[in-house]
């Protein structure tokens, strides 16, 4: 059997709100040269902008010291991303936000970016990092083989 | 980094003769863009503005804390007793504004021509 290698692509970014859009345009290159439809692309854009704008605010909290290291795996039928920064991850999922609730002032306007994570790519998983740092976010987005 | 957002406001009359406030953003819609955005809604008459359209035929790149600019823009039209209303987003964004929820509060139109027909 032919063994397929994936394609690696590495970004490192600065704990700086707006260089997400450097992954993001990275990340649509990539998707781009695999043969992903354009609404995939877009959707894979807006996933990734969340996770790195997630690392930057919540993960390095803001130090420009710190980076966010982008990890682009190209394979045969999916693109792989992680999104590493040097917070302690997740504890617990926030709920789906409601929209109802945030027009009655009972939720707070913000805190949609991991919905749109999920919603978006195929895959999400947020993964702890071991030594309370380098934890990352992992997303999965497949080709779509039919549409093709 | 990100694109300045920028904000122009537009007064319309609407083929049934209602007045529409326009309000055209440029640029990125993101966590920088409160001045442009509440700012611009904010500047609005309360008394004579009733009907707001936003237009972003020229937004790029909206994100998470862009989007809740627009709630928070919702919420005081809501409690101003104005209606918004929104066109120009891309076919993209028009389904990040529906998961969210927006379009229960903001109906969306591709154009302003189809807008205003609707108004």
């Amino acid at each position: 059997m032919k063994q397929v290698k994936s394609t690696s692509v590495e970004v490192r970014l600065p704990s700086r709100l707006g260089y997400e859009k450097v992954a993001m345009s990275t990340a649509a290159a990539v998707a781009k040269l695999m043969g992903f439809r354009e609404d995939r692309v877009e959707d894979l854009k807006t996933a990734v902008a969340e996770a790195c704008i997630n690392a930057i605010e919540h993960g390095n909290l803001l130090n420009e010291r710190l980076s966010v290291g982008v990890v682009l795996s190209a394979g045969k039928d999916a693109l792989e991303v992680k999104v590493i920064d040097d917070g302690k991850g997740m504890k617990t999922m926030p709920p789906k936000p409601d929209m109802d609730r945030k027009m009655h002032g009972e939720e707070d306007p913000r805190g949609m970016g991991m919905f749109l994570i999920q919603a978006l790519v195929d895959e999400a998983e947020w993964v702890a990092g071991g030594n309370g740092k380098s934890s990352y976010v992992r997303l999965v987005i497949r080709l779509d083989k039919e549409a093709e | 980094m990100q694109s300045e957002t920028k904000a122009h406001v537009n007064q319309l009359t609407s083929p049934a003769g209602h007045p529409i406030t326009v309000l055209r953003f440029e640029g990125d819609i993101a966590s920088t863009s409160k001045d442009a955005v509440l700012g611009a809604y904010q500047a609005l008459p309360k008394a004579t503005v009733k009907t707001v359209l936003l237009d972003f035929s020229k937004v790029d790149y909206i994100n998470s804390s862009g989007i809740a600019l627009v709630i928070q823009m919702l919420i005081e039209a809501a409690n101003s007793g104005q209606k918004v209303f929104a066109f120009g987003l891309s076919a993209h964004f028009t389904k990040v504004f529906t998961m969210v929820g927006i379009t229960k509060y903001a109906g969306l139109f591709p154009t302003q021509a189809d807008a205003l027909a609707a108004l």
